[in-house]
């Protein structure tokens, strides 16, 4: 800006410069006029001509809060990417956040009041399988569409659900296999809360364990509430049991005083074989690398993993959220929602879920952060399983990859 | 199992019976001074606790970030500084709510309720929504192997000796001191007491805050078991209450003795059934105990 123009000519240039602005606009508002709002929302859902409202339902606060954090700034990421871009259909996305406050009865009220009252497009929500079983009826009713980023135990599928975490036969089944291959472990003590999805996953895992492992069997079993914080008599009983290996699924916070009260009586990686199916990154920074050093996850993601897609992520990642933030498996899969969101829009040609339902199938996302992921006609996603192995500084060093995409079978026969 | 490693389980068995009477005289000592002595039923008892974690989680978190070579030995100085917090807490809310609420005892419960919620709110806007967890200091962590296959978790023997240690401040302060003194007779007669020249509002409010800092004590204790969310003393309200109610509200050693019952049948129990059912079990004898005898174990006589 010269300063020895007079003030009347730098206003006029100003003014001029204001106005090609709203053209900056111009080839968004391009694709939205191609895309007019009767045609694309046909069900009343919130869409304008420059807008489109989906809703986030999380626990912002509560034991879920540590596991939930991550996924809520995932998500955001990806909107706020979206949108960078244009958004979608040439509408920007604006988001309705609720707490789920870990109380699942909470969680049914908030998805009711983003599905009937504010007629939300979509929601990235819920962590828990509790969570989700408590808001699957609303949102077949109501026919809305839920994308939830968490591992669960399957025996599920629902056309108003996309699930972008792994299910129990693709998490599970390849780790205990790797177990009893790399290991050798043949006697498993299993531990995890007391809810559906410990319960189920442990059900599943004996089933695979003394049906389809030879020589191995179950030692021991025990199930805690969630919050929890007194193991020491189960860790007296697994000291009992000598199991070569601890099969674990404690969730939330307990995690915290689990692997500390492990260490604290001596139970360490080098004398203990640990495999876990409910610890990311997320959970490592509350208890600590030096509590978890050594033992091992089952996961699709861990953000120490080496290729373009996810470099590119963890770096956006802590540019938006800081340089120390830590990206588990749940916030990779809440990140892929949008995305696919997104894409299932584009390929409808329609926000109505009907149509995103039918047109996700098929739908592959080849940006996505852990590689490559597919949408089955399940509604779940073809993935790799990695075995990641829990390092000091928190992250985890990938020790094994499943050689191929793993099918997804939220109904595998023989294990009901 | 051969003989020597069944004893072990035995002894680790029986330490972890102990650790978890200490956790929960820690728990109730505080609780038993204020609703004990003095009758105040104080719903937010749990969140001085968690004043008391989060000054550990601070002193920890600035030990590391301006002082890497204090990260050995800030513990010590956290939890006198853990006691200091809430014991300053403790005396503001006394001052301000319930110093007015003396001889409304549900209004005192309903306040309180409210004050805990207030503080609940207070830490997470301070500290966020994610529990946390302090670096503990390197002596503090792993356990301690007297012989092959015996460990006995560190962090358990310093939370024994910790409560060894405030339990027997708190009664020598109560049946030696000055303080004592006026507590004792505050509680025992309060208008005679008041003529004979004892402040019994000044004695009232040390008497809350002192309690205060003890529950800021235990929560400072508690970080070293689990991490510290702005929830967690809902975790910790119960039990502190079901010790204190248990072993009959106005007795110091019924504290105790009921905090020792629980602790071991939970503990036991634990060890043979599952931990939902031996929950179940505790709580249904504490349940059946109190039916027959309402005013705890330990209770000052009084007339049927």
């Amino acid at each position: 800006m010269s300063h020895d123009l007079p003030d009347s000519i730098q206003r006029r240039r100003l003014l001029q410069g204001a106005a090609a602005l709203p053209l900056a606009g111009l080839p968004a508002l391009a694709l939205a006029q191609a895309f007019p709002t009767a045609k694309v929302n046909t069900t009343k859902l919130a869409v304008t001509d420059t807008e489109v409202t989906v809703g986030q339902l999380h626990s912002g606060t509560g034991t879920m809060a540590i596991s939930e954090t991550g996924s809520i700034q995932a998500e955001q990421l990806a909107i706020d990417q979206i949108n960078a871009m244009g958004g979608v259909l040439g509408r920007k996305i604006k988001v309705i956040k609720e707490d789920g406050a870990s109380d699942w009865p909470t969680f049914a009220e908030k998805s009711k009041k983003l599905l009937v009252n504010d007629r939300v497009a979509c929601v990235f929500g819920c962590w828990t399988s509790a969570s989700r079983k408590a808001v699957l009826p609303i949102f077949e009713k109501e026919n809305g569409m839920l994308y939830y980023p968490t591992f669960y135990e399957g025996l599920e599928q629902s056309k108003n659900v996309i699930y972008t975490g792994q299910e129990a036969t693709q998490q599970i089944l390849w780790g205990l296999d790797w177990a009893a291959k790399e290991k050798k472990a043949k006697t498993y003590f299993l531990v995890g809360s007391d809810y559906i999805w410990p319960r189920t996953s442990m059900k599943i895992g004996r089933k695979h364990i003394e049906g389809h492992l030879p020589g191995s069997k179950v030692v021991g079993e025990e199930y805690y509430p969630l919050g929890h914080t007194n193991f020491n008599s189960l860790i007296n009983k697994i000291k009992v049991a000598k199991p070569d290996c601890i099969f674990v699924a404690v969730v939330g916070g307990s995690n915290v005083a689990f692997y500390k009260q492990l260490k604290a009586a001596g139970v360490t990686a080098d004398k203990q074989f640990l495999l876990t199916i409910s610890v990311t990154e997320d959970e490592v920074l509350g208890i600590g690398g030096e509590n978890m050093a050594g033992f091992y996850a089952s996961m699709k993601y861990f953000q120490s993993l080496d290729n373009a897609n996810n470099k590119a992520f963890v770096s956006a990642f802590r540019a938006k959220y800081g340089p120390t933030s830590v990206i588990g498996d749940v916030t990779q899969a809440g990140y892929l929602g949008p995305w696919l969101w997104k894409a299932a829009v584009e390929k409808a040609g329609s926000f109505d879920v009907d149509r995103i339902a039918a047109a996700s199938a098929g739908i592959e996302l080849k940006t996505a952060p852990e590689g490559y992921v597919k949408v089955h006609d399940n509604h779940h996603l073809w993935s790799k399983t990695r075995i990641g192995m829990a390092q000091a500084d928190g992250q985890f060093k990938v020790v094994a990859e499943s050689p191929g995409l793993i099918e997804p079978n939220p109904f595998p026969k023989g294990y009901q | 199992m051969s003989l020597s490693e069944m004893l072990n389980i035995g002894l680790m068995q029986g330490f972890a019976g102990l650790s978890l009477f200490s956790v929960l005289l820690l728990m109730g000592l505080g609780l038993a001074i204020i609703f004990g002595q003095m009758g105040v039923i104080n719903m937010a008892h749990g969140e001085f606790m968690t004043i008391g974690a989060y000054t550990i989680y601070l002193f920890s978190h600035l030990a590391e970030s301006y002082a890497p070579k204090f990260v050995a030995v800030y513990f010590p100085v956290a939890i006198v500084a853990a006691f200091g917090f809430a014991f300053a807490a403790g005396w503001a809310v006394e001052w301000l709510f319930i110093r007015h609420l003396y001889r409304r005892p549900l209004d005192t419960l309903l306040a309180t309720w409210g004050l805990s919620l207030g503080m609940q709110q207070i830490f997470r806007s301070a500290f966020g929504a994610k529990e946390v967890s302090p670096t503990l200091p390197d002596w503090l962590m792993g356990s301690w192997a007297p012989s092959a296959g015996l460990d006995i978790p560190i962090n358990g023997l310093f939370v024994m000796a910790l409560t060894l240690v405030v339990t027997g401040g708190v009664l020598l302060a109560l049946y030696r001191s000055r303080w004592g003194l006026r507590v004792r007779a505050t509680v025992a007669n309060r208008v005679m007491a008041n003529a004979t020249g004892i402040n019994t509002r000044q004695t009232d409010r040390l008497t809350f805050a002192i309690g205060c800092g003890i529950a800021g004590v235990a929560g400072a204790a508690f970080t070293t078991i689990g991490s510290t969310g702005p929830t967690s003393g809902s975790l910790y309200i119960v039990d502190a209450f079901l010790v204190v109610t248990f072993g009959g509200a106005a007795s110091l050693l019924g504290t105790v003795v009921s905090a020792f019952g629980i602790a071991q049948t939970q503990s036991i129990a634990e060890f043979f059934i599952t931990g939902s059912m031996a929950k179940v079990l505790t709580l249904s004898l504490i349940v059946l105990i109190l039916m027959l005898r309402p005013q705890g174990l330990f209770a000052a006589k009084v007339r049927r």
